[in-house]
């Protein structure tokens, strides 16, 4: 079976794997990291992105092989040692961005590599455009979209964190 | 997934050689579409053949051409100044591929090997008159589409590159379906060296198509009211749950008016 070499949350994983195996699968099942929720299993949801190398991706649509060297964050990564959220997690409990939690760990990575790579401020139409990769079943996209909005200005060095 | 062998060769020659040398084995570009594929068990390669290790992203503007790698995302295109300068409509079309997540991984090469009737680069290329660029020639955008999910691609024949002349106007609208995002119906109409050309996807049965009627319309007057009275007709169009033959006949219309309002 190949191995894979990665870092994931800042930490070094040698892995053997099947050449079949998902990026997801190695995360949950392998690493434990069961953050990175599977929903729809058809590239559709969202629930399963993580952060590949600084960029947003839907890790059930990955293969594990595919990440080999590649540095990978997942909604554990977030927060600091001392527990401090990330800003994007402080707005979401701020704006009350979640009901049932499930979508929220795609919800969160998607949404901080949108307001990454927007310097300029994105309007409420952007950022629901932006995440058009990721559903929502509660059906809680205003609030998510409020959050969103909030935390660019925090991510982005114009507002104060959410307490 | 049914179990297969990966291989990620670092050369063009060296990937063309693995797929030339089994036939059972199938390339792996962005993934978009294949991973998918291949989790349902509708494939069963023997070998997945992983084209990122060959350089082929990138995008160049010369001599009127712009020249878009194999391997570059679709995320990479909507957001090239480059491209937004020489051909925004190219960017527009690229910015409005599935989601965000999707366009981070999903690439033109594999849009066009794939050829899905309902994908939005191919009404770019046929529209623009584009040429693909292959391991072993090129090939003119009239030649290259055959029909859904085919192409002019030989077994083991890799797209390397698409160039693309830069239009005096070009404009793309589409009718996605609020689902999977697919276009239902989307119109790319261009003008420029090789004069007004227009290109439907999503709605032919045969997958993307050139509206000659249009095409004549817009050349006397580029205008939406060249197309008042220019029929569609839906003979030949997709039917479906998502609409009937007709409602995609009208639809192309509307999406062409939109596209030409685009184009400006």
């Amino acid at each position: 079976m190949p191995q894979v070499s990665l870092t994931v949350n800042g930490k070094r994983h040698t892995v053997e794997v099947e050449t079949r195996t998902l990026l997801v699968e190695l995360l949950r099942e392998k690493l434990g990291l069961t953050g990175t929720h599977v929903g729809c299993d058809t590239s559709q949801c969202g629930a399963c992105v993580v952060h590949v190398d600084g960029t947003s991706v839907k890790s059930c649509t990955f293969l594990a092989v595919q990440a080999d060297g590649a540095s990978v964050t997942t909604i554990e990564g977030l927060a600091a040692a001392d527990g401090t959220l990330h800003p994007m997690q402080a707005a979401f409990r701020e704006h009350h961005a979640l009901q049932c939690g499930f979508c929220t760990p795609g919800m969160v990575m998607s949404a901080i590599d949108l307001v990454n790579s927007h310097k300029e401020r994105m309007s409420e139409a952007e950022i629901r455009h932006g995440l058009e990769g990721n559903l929502c079943r509660c059906t809680g996209y205003h609030n998510i979209v409020k959050a969103v909005a909030a935390a660019q200005e925090v991510m982005h060095g114009r507002a104060q964190a959410a307490e | 997934m049914y179990a297969f062998a990966y291989q990620k060769p670092a050369t063009v020659a060296e990937a063309v050689k693995l797929l030339s040398a089994d036939p059972e084995a199938k390339a792996l570009a962005g993934g978009m579409t294949y991973i998918p594929v291949l989790k349902q068990r509708l494939a069963r390669p023997s070998a997945v053949v992983d084209l990122s290790g060959l350089g082929l992203a990138g995008i160049g503007v010369s001599g009127g051409v712009v020249t878009i790698g194999a391997m570059t995302t679709h995320a990479a295109v909507a957001a090239s100044a480059e491209v937004r300068r020489a051909i925004p409509a190219l960017a527009a079309l690229a910015g409005g591929i599935g989601d965000n997540e999707v366009r981070h991984r999903g690439t033109i090469g594999g849009s066009l090997a794939n050829d899905d009737p309902t994908a939005d680069y191919p009404a770019a290329v046929l529209a623009l008159g584009a040429t693909l660029r292959t391991d072993r020639r090129t090939i003119a955008a009239d030649g290259y589409f055959q029909g859904m999910f085919t192409t002019a691609l030989e077994p083991g024949e890799i797209i390397t590159a698409v160039a693309f002349p830069v239009p005096e106007k070009a404009g793309y609208a589409k009718f996605p379906n609020p689902a999977s995002r697919y276009a239902m119906v989307g119109v790319f109409v261009a003008r420029g060296p090789q004069g007004v050309r227009v290109a439907v996807t999503g709605a032919g049965q045969g997958g993307v198509f050139r509206h000659t009627a249009m095409e004549k319309a817009l050349e006397k007057s580029w205008s939406a009211d060249a197309l008042a009275g220019v029929a569609t007709p839906a003979e030949g169009l997709n039917a479906d749950l998502h609409g009937s033959a007709e409602y995609r006949a009208h639809l192309v219309g509307v999406m062409a008016r939109r596209a030409l309002a685009a184009a400006g």
